[in-house]
């Protein structure tokens, strides 16, 4: 009543200072909330535009390399030159002079052509590793062995940036002769752009055309699968006896403290920690995803220790003791209910844990896997990179067609990442318990 | 649950067992590691060999000269490096490293050689500098400028500052860090080069090392030189979006984005080719290989590498490595360096 009554003088009389300053605190705590929203989204918009930004970029510069300027040649596969033994086997056929049939083919084509030096200009339209192409087709179909068919190989790389128009036309590495000859080319059909086969299937080149992320990724795959076995099973048993079994007393604390703080060292340290155990005591072969998964489950195991520690603290009391009053044993008890009921948050934790280490290349720099591999490696015991350090690698590399490969290789790297998120999220969604 | 949990764990314990306790098979790839000045050309080579024979394409890394040396002269067997891509000579310490882990035949390649350009960007007026020029705007301490033999901090802040005939622009450089044999170079060959032509710091070498070491080594730190990485690609940008800085980088640089900078003439040389070839340009230095004798049995295909590395088609004056902007040797260079790498003729040993 007595509050009504005031409201009602609030009204009806002049206002009392008491109520005019209980206003303008009113009005100026709701100026401040407006600004702190404004706040709020002024941060969100700008942290959303470097993103867009970055992606925009990166989209921008890389798309183009997933085609390649191919050049069709009316190849000859004369079988004096592919096949110098005569026989048709793999391993004659594999000793055959392949770069010849380019010349030969660009020579027919252009048979105006004279001047040793032009010559060397006009080989320069395709790439250098054009004959292995060919050699690679002819191995599939021995049957081409002298007959004359339209091929398209690969154009050198700086083809490829002209006709992509990634430098300005002033600029481009070919001279007046070797662009008349490209028009020429170009009218007749046979410059094109087709999708790079090479880009997903080959390992590193030092011919731009041609480099692909294969060897790359599958070194990531090996790389992360024994990263993955490892850091798993050892760091949920970890997070099981730490949480389920362990004492609490001083030592515990002291390896919890321990675990936490692992879980902040820069990753470079781990990389010198698997210099000195792995390769200098134990003798595990350098640049192989072995030492490689090694070094990354360490740097993972904190992560999914605390990941999983956490998760198992979720889980309610009243579960483990409702299974100890009914006859459980304690191992029981956590085998059969506590973990599989926190089982999504150990998984999202391993599944960020491994995120990470896809990304990670500073601990491998030291140990020999920033490389250059050409063969896609077969096991862990093979010498590898990862695709994050593929990256680095063309990112430092002076031809300029590598700009675009090293934006594509950043574009399935993200790809990589936003799965594995996904995954986590779906996981996490999939199997997250409430506890009312 | 259980069960799986125990295969789980048993096969992580066996993983652990093989990685530790396996004797390792004999390694079947060539292992290189070294200097990322030689790596471009390394890595052609190793993919070119790949192509060419039935052996795998060699593992090539990129640590470095001394990275790669430590590996390298760590000892003999299949867990260390075969082969040594460097940008400056073996030093006697890594020599004395090598031998006492057991490395005692050597073989010394020179590949080649690889020029360092002072470059701008094109659409800067093209420039000149002599050596002297380049160590006043660069060094650290310089002799005071109103004569006598005291050392002030260097008070050059414009070009103009040094030499009435230079530009009236603000002396901005971009250029590697400490840990880049391209600055160990530029250090030697430019720095060095112009404060030898001081007479009293040229004395100096031989009463006290240290101190003239200091002297021309010692680059300035208030800005003017920018340290950009090991990544010679952001220079050539940073040199694009601002026509008045320098940059410092290899020859191979150049001469792949020739269109957008251009080197200046050192001492009246321009960086190209030719000059560099002849030894003409002041600011070049050889690149080597290094191959340890006692691994060419053991590891297969490392005489055909060599070979293929000291072939014409490979170093030659028209091979694919001068196609990449490594400065083939001279003929006569050429024809020795291919004995030694044929006969694998290990270095004398001091």
């Amino acid at each position: 009543m007595n509050n009504a009554d005031d409201a009602m003088d609030a009204i009806s009389s002049p206002v009392p200072a008491r109520l005019q300053r209980l206003r303008r605190n009113i009005r100026r705590r709701r100026r401040a909330e407006r600004r702190f929203r404004i706040y709020g989204v002024v941060a969100v918009t700008i942290g959303l535009v470097f993103v867009l930004f970055l992606f925009a970029n990166i989209v921008a510069k890389g798309w183009s390399a997933f085609l390649l300027t191919h050049v069709q040649l009316d190849v000859h596969f004369d079988s004096a030159t592919v096949d110098p033994e005569g026989d048709r086997s793999p391993q004659s056929l594999a000793r055959g002079d392949y770069a010849k049939l380019v010349k030969t083919a660009l020579r027919e084509r252009f048979p105006q052509v004279r001047k040793r030096r032009d010559k060397r200009a006009l080989y320069k339209l395709v790439s250098s590793a054009a004959p292995y192409v060919l050699r690679d087709r002819l191995l599939e179909h021995p049957e081409w062995i002298g007959r004359t068919l339209p091929v398209w190989v690969p154009a050198s790389d700086d083809v490829d940036l002209w006709m992509k128009g990634q430098v300005a036309s002033a600029d481009v590495r070919l001279d007046e002769k070797q662009r008349a000859w490209l028009s020429a080319l170009i009218e007749q059909g046979r410059v094109e752009k087709r999708w790079n086969p090479f880009f997903f299937s080959r390992g590193d080149s030092r011919q731009p055309e041609v480099a692909g992320i294969g060897a790359a990724v599958a070194g990531s795959f090996f790389t992360l699968l024994v990263t993955l076995l490892l850091s798993f099973p050892i760091g949920v048993a970890a997070a099981v006896y730490l949480e389920e079994f362990a004492p609490k007393n001083r030592l515990t604390d002291l390896i919890e403290v321990n675990i936490n703080n692992l879980a902040a060292v820069p990753s470079i340290v781990f990389g010198l920690l698997g210099l000195a155990a792995f390769i200098q005591f134990f003798g595990v072969p350098r640049s192989t995803p072995l030492v490689g998964g090694l070094v990354l489950a360490l740097m993972t195991l904190p992560t999914i220790i605390v990941a999983g520690r956490a998760a198992l603290q979720a889980v309610p009391p009243s579960i483990r003791d409702a299974a100890l009053a009914l006859g459980a044993s304690r191992m029981q008890a956590v085998t059969h209910h506590v973990l599989p009921l926190s089982l999504s948050g150990i998984l999202t934790g391993t599944i960020i844990g491994m995120a990470r280490a896809l990304g990670e290349t500073a601990p491998l720099l030291m140990i020999g896997m920033v490389a250059f591999i050409v063969d896609i490696p077969r096991g862990p015991l093979d010498p590898a990179t990862v695709l994050p350090v593929q990256i680095y690698l063309w990112a430092d590399a002076a031809e300029r067609a590598y700009v675009e490969k090293s934006s594509a290789a950043i574009m399935v790297l993200l790809a990589f990442l936003l799965l594995m998120n996904l995954a986590a999220i779906l996981l996490r969604r999939r199997f997250e318990q409430r506890w009312q | 649950m259980n069960r799986s949990y125990r295969a789980l764990a048993a096969g992580a314990a066996l993983t652990l067992a093989a990685s530790t306790h396996t004797v390792w098979a004999a390694r079947d790839y060539i292992s290189i590691a070294g200097s990322s000045t030689v790596y471009p050309f390394t890595t052609l080579v190793a993919e070119e060999f790949g192509q060419r024979t039935h052996y795998p394409t060699p593992k090539v890394e990129s640590t470095g000269t001394g990275g790669g040396f430590k590996i390298f002269c760590s000892g003999v067997g299949t867990a260390y490096t075969d082969i040594n891509d460097a940008s400056r000579a073996i030093k006697p310490s890594e020599m004395a490293k090598c031998a006492a882990n057991g490395v005692k035949e050597i073989v010394e390649i020179k590949i080649g050689y690889d020029g360092i350009v002072f470059a701008q960007s094109r659409e800067a007026p093209a420039a000149k500098f002599t050596l002297r020029q380049l160590w006043l705007a660069l060094a650290k301490t310089v002799p005071d400028p109103k004569g006598g033999q005291k050392l002030v901090p260097n008070p050059y802040h414009r070009w103009k500052d040094i030499d009435p005939s230079l530009p009236a622009t603000d002396i901005e450089v971009y250029g590697p860090p400490p840990t880049s044999g391209t600055r160990d170079a530029f250090a030697e060959l430019a720095m060095e080069g112009g404060c030898k032509t001081f007479d009293w710091i040229k004395a100096l070498k031989k009463a006290d090392k240290s101190r003239y070491k200091q002297i021309c080594h010692g680059i300035r730190e208030d800005g003017a030189y920018i340290e950009a990485g090991e990544n010679d690609n952001l220079i050539v940008q940073k040199l694009e979006a601002n026509p008045r800085a320098f940059g410092i980088f290899g020859y191979s640089f150049l001469e792949e984005n020739a269109d957008r900078v251009r080197g200046a003439r050192i001492e009246g040389v321009e960086p190209e080719f030719e000059s560099i070839a002849a030894g003409r340009y002041p600011l070049s230095r050889p690149l080597f290989i290094y191959v340890k004798k006692a691994h060419a049995g053991k590891i297969p295909g490392i005489p055909e590498f060599l070979d293929e590395y000291t072939s014409e088609r490979a170093w030659g004056e028209e091979g694919y490595l001068a196609d990449h902007g490594l400065i083939p040797l001279p003929d006569a260079e050429r024809a020795r360096y291919r004995e030694v790498a044929v006969k694998l003729i290990p270095m004398k040993t001091p």
